[in-house]
C-alpha cells in the first residue's frame, strides 16, 4: 500500500484533452506517469462499457476530460459523457467500488497546465483512495497461483 | 414497448452468490429501446458483476448473449449451444423472456435482472411513461386516441374526477389528467359531443379480471 502507484486511464477528446497534453509536452510541464491517455474522437464517444472495463481490467481510476461547456466540436458530447460518468458513479457505488474513482474533467485545447494538474490530482485522490478493491483480490490471486 | 429497470445491485449480486458460472441473456426487442436490457446493459452488468464478486475474492464467469427475441422459442433455442456450460442464467429480459428460459430449461435456475413495469411509449430521450395496460377491449376510439384505462389514476371510463386540478391528477402533480387531455383532444377535434355519451360500465374480464389471457388465431396454428 506504501508503494501504491495507481494505473490511471484518461480518455482524453482529439480536440481539447489531447491537444492540452500535448501542449503541457511543449512546455515541458511534469505530470505523473501514471495516468494512461486514450485519445477519442470526442468525449461524447466514451460509453459507460469502456470506463467499466477500464475498471474490470485493472485501473484505479477512470477519467474522462472532454472540452469546455459549449465548446464541444460536435456540439453537446462532453454533456453526453458526463451524464455517462455519473451514470457510473452510481453504479460503482452501489457494487462498493468508490464512485469517486471516475471523474469527468473539462478542459480547452490551450489549457496544458490544467491537464498536468488534473493528473497530479486525479493520482493524488486515487492514491489517497487506494488500489481498485476489484483488482487488489484479482492481483492476489495472480500472485498466489506463481 | 415492454419497459423495465434493473434490479438493484446488491439484490442481483445475493441471487448470485451460490453460482460460478453464469449466462447473462439480454433480448434485442423492447429493453434494448428501454436501455434496461440490451446487449449493451448485458455488457456493463457483466462488468459490474464480476467487480462486485472480484472484490470478494471470488471469481464469476460470465457469458454474455443477446438474444433477436426472448419471448420466442425459435431465438430461445441458441441457448443450447451455451446452457450446459454455466450454473444458472440471469435474463435481463421483461417477465416474457424470463419465463421462456425457465419453461425451455427445465433443470437451469433462472434469475430475472430487470423490474418488468408498463407498456409505455418514450416520451423524450430516456423518459417512458405508460400509456396501456392491455385491457382487451381498447376504448380509445370514445376517447380521442387518449387511454382513460392506463392514465387516468382511478381508471375512470367517465371522467374526470374532483381531484383534477389545471389540468394535473390529484394523486401527483407531474401527472396530467387523463380526462383533461381528452376534452382537450376531444374540443380539438371538433368531437365534444362525443364528450357527453356515458360510457358503458367496462367488462374486465377481457383484461386480467379473466385470469391468464391467451390468443388463438386458427389460421397460423401448426
Amino acid at each position: 500500500m506504501e508503494n501504491f502507484e495507481p494505473v490511471i486511464v484518461a480518455f482524453c477528446c482529439h480536440y481539447c484533452a489531447y491537444t492540452a497534453a500535448d501542449m503541457a509536452g511543449s512546455k515541458r510541464l511534469c505530470y505523473p506517469p501514471n495516468v494512461k491517455i486514450v485519445r477519442v474522437p470526442c468525449s461524447g464517444k466514451v460509453d459507460a462499457i469502456h470506463i467499466m472495463k477500464a475498471l474490470e481490467k485493472g485501473a484505479d481510476g477512470v477519467y474522462v476530460a472532454g472540452c469546455l461547456e459549449g465548446d464541444c466540436h460536435f456540439k453537446n458530447g462532453n454533456i453526453e459523457a458526463s451524464k455517462r460518468v455519473a451514470y457510473i458513479k452510481k453504479l460503482l457505488d452501489e457494487i462498493g467500488i468508490d464512485g469517486e474513482r471516475v471523474e469527468m474533467i473539462s478542459m480547452s485545447a490551450g489549457m496544458g497546465e490544467r491537464f498536468a494538474q488534473t493528473a497530479a490530482d486525479m493520482t493524488e485522490k486515487i492514491r489517497k483512495l487506494g488500489p481498485n478493491p476489484a483488482k487488489s483480490f484479482s492481483m492476489d490471486m495472480a500472485s498466489n497461483n506463481l | 414497448m415492454i419497459t423495465a429497470e434493473r434490479k438493484p445491485m446488491e439484490e442481483l449480486i445475493e441471487c448470485l452468490r451460490p453460482y460460478n458460472r453464469i449466462l447473462l441473456v439480454g433480448c434485442n426487442e423492447c429493453v434494448t429501446v428501454c436501455s434496461a436490457g440490451g446487449r449493451k446493459e448485458v455488457g456493463i452488468l457483466s462488468s459490474a458483476l464480476q467487480m462486485a464478486f472480484m472484490k470478494e475474492g471470488k471469481t464469476l464467469e460470465v457469458k454474455e448473449m443477446t438474444l433477436e427475441r426472448q419471448c420466442d422459442p425459435e431465438y430461445v433455442e441458441e441457448l443450447v449451444i451455451q446452457i450446459d456450460q454455466v450454473e444458472a442464467v440471469m435474463s435481463m429480459a421483461c417477465g416474457c423472456g424470463v419465463q421462456e428460459i425457465a419453461r425451455r430449461f427445465k433443470t437451469k435456475p433462472v434469475f430475472p435482472a430487470v423490474n418488468t413495469e408498463f407498456m409505455g411509449a418514450s416520451e423524450r430521450p430516456g423518459v417512458w411513461v405508460e400509456r396501456c395496460q392491455g385491457c382487451g377491449d381498447c376504448v380509445l376510439g370514445l376517447t380521442g386516441g387518449i387511454c382513460p384505462i392506463a392514465r387516468c389514476s382511478k381508471r375512470l371510463l367517465n371522467g374526470p374526477c374532483g381531484g383534477s386540478t389545471n389540468g394535473k391528477c390529484e394523486v401527483d402533480p407531474d401527472i396530467e389528467c387523463a380526462w383533461q387531455l381528452i376534452w382537450d383532444r376531444l374540443k380539438a377535434l371538433g368531437l365534444e359531443d362525443r364528450y357527453e355519451e356515458n360510457i358503458a360500465a367496462k367488462d374486465w374480464r377481457t383484461g386480467r379480471g379473466g385470469g391468464p389471457r391467451k390468443i388463438i388465431r386458427e389460421d397460423l396454428v401448426k
